[in-house]
């Protein structure tokens, strides 16, 4: 394992004093991965967590550690948007059994954005539903896969149940500028709901 | 235990933490900005003195302390907090959750945000 600490560009200016995060979800393989590793200026780290399921029996699965925890990942990257603000994007898994790694996350977040792909539009329900109970303001962008099905914003909005206020952007996680827009119309729907709820 | 097999994580976490499941402090937060604030290591844990040897070269934020070294969060937020105790490492505090951020802190993500297009 090489030292990280002779590699360029790893840590903060030193005038950086705050960070903040936003959080990049979705079901499994609807490219929250990439999306981080679009934008991020580092290359994405990952952390990885050994997670008792909620609600396991511990007691009765005794000696057969695998029924009982399970290993889940976070990917993140890194945006330094001015001399003295940090951005990080947390990429992680919408299932509802990692408790303690949704706290974590959502703790102190800005908001969301939840990436969806056509073809599976039910598997959102999951994640939406998540953040909802967490507090955690969202925007869904739909990431556009090569072959699956176009739909009009309205059938998707009607397909996901979205509230009349949530943004609705599609995007191309691979692609730097799309991805970024998305992220702006997270953020500015953020900023609207700050300033009503500060009037 | 030998070197390769910590760094192969098969150390158990508790070991690495003395025990602990929970940090001193809860106020460490994945974004929570840490430096470390001197240079002796002396009487540190092996652990502890990987995560020195990393802050030592500037600021970063606990998720990325604990990417670097491949710890998970849980027993990097112990260790962080032992050496904020100890007055190793300093932090820079998080958004506390409880508090709406403020409109100028998401002007800023925005102004940010647009000046990459």
């Amino acid at each position: 394992m090489g030292s990280v600490l002779a590699s360029d560009g790893v840590y903060l200016p030193e005038t950086v004093r705050t960070a903040v995060k936003l959080l990049v979800v979705g079901h499994f393989a609807v490219g929250k991965t990439t999306f981080v590793g679009t934008l991020s200026e580092i290359r994405p780290l990952r952390t990885e967590e050994t997670m008792t399921q909620a609600g396991a029996l511990t007691d009765d699965l005794a000696g057969v550690p695998d029924k009982t925890t399970t290993t889940v990942a976070m990917d993140f990257g890194r945006l330094t948007l001015n001399d003295h603000l940090v951005l990080y994007l947390f990429g992680a898994p919408g299932q509802r059994r990692f408790t303690q790694l949704w706290r974590d996350m959502t703790y102190g977040a800005l908001g969301a954005l939840v990436l969806a792909d056509t073809r599976r539009l039910e598997h959102s329900f999951d994640v939406m539903g998540l953040l909802e109970e967490h507090g955690v303001p969202y925007a869904v962008a739909v990431n556009h896969f090569d072959g699956a099905p176009v739909y009009a914003e309205e059938e998707l909005r009607e397909a996901l149940d979205l509230l009349p206020e949530t943004p609705l952007v599609t995007c191309d996680a691979r692609d730097r500028r799309s991805s970024t827009e998305a992220l702006i119309s997270l953020v500015q729907y953020l900023y609207s709901r700050n300033r009503q709820e500060h009037a | 235990m030998t070197s390769a097999g910590r760094r192969r994580g098969l150390v158990r976490p508790y070991v690495i933490t003395d025990g602990r499941a929970h940090p001193t402090r809860n106020t460490l937060d994945l974004v929570t900005l840490v430096i470390a604030a001197r240079g002796e290591t002396g009487g540190l844990s092996p652990e502890k003195r990987r995560v020195m040897e990393l802050c030592r070269g500037g600021a970063l934020s606990l998720a990325e302390v604990a990417g670097h070294l491949r710890i998970p969060v849980s027993v990097t937020k112990v260790l962080l907090s032992d050496l904020v105790d100890s007055g190793h490492i300093v932090t820079r505090s998080p958004i506390p959750s409880a508090e709406l951020p403020e409109p100028a802190i998401l002007q800023e993500v925005l102004d940010g945000l647009r000046a990459r297009l």
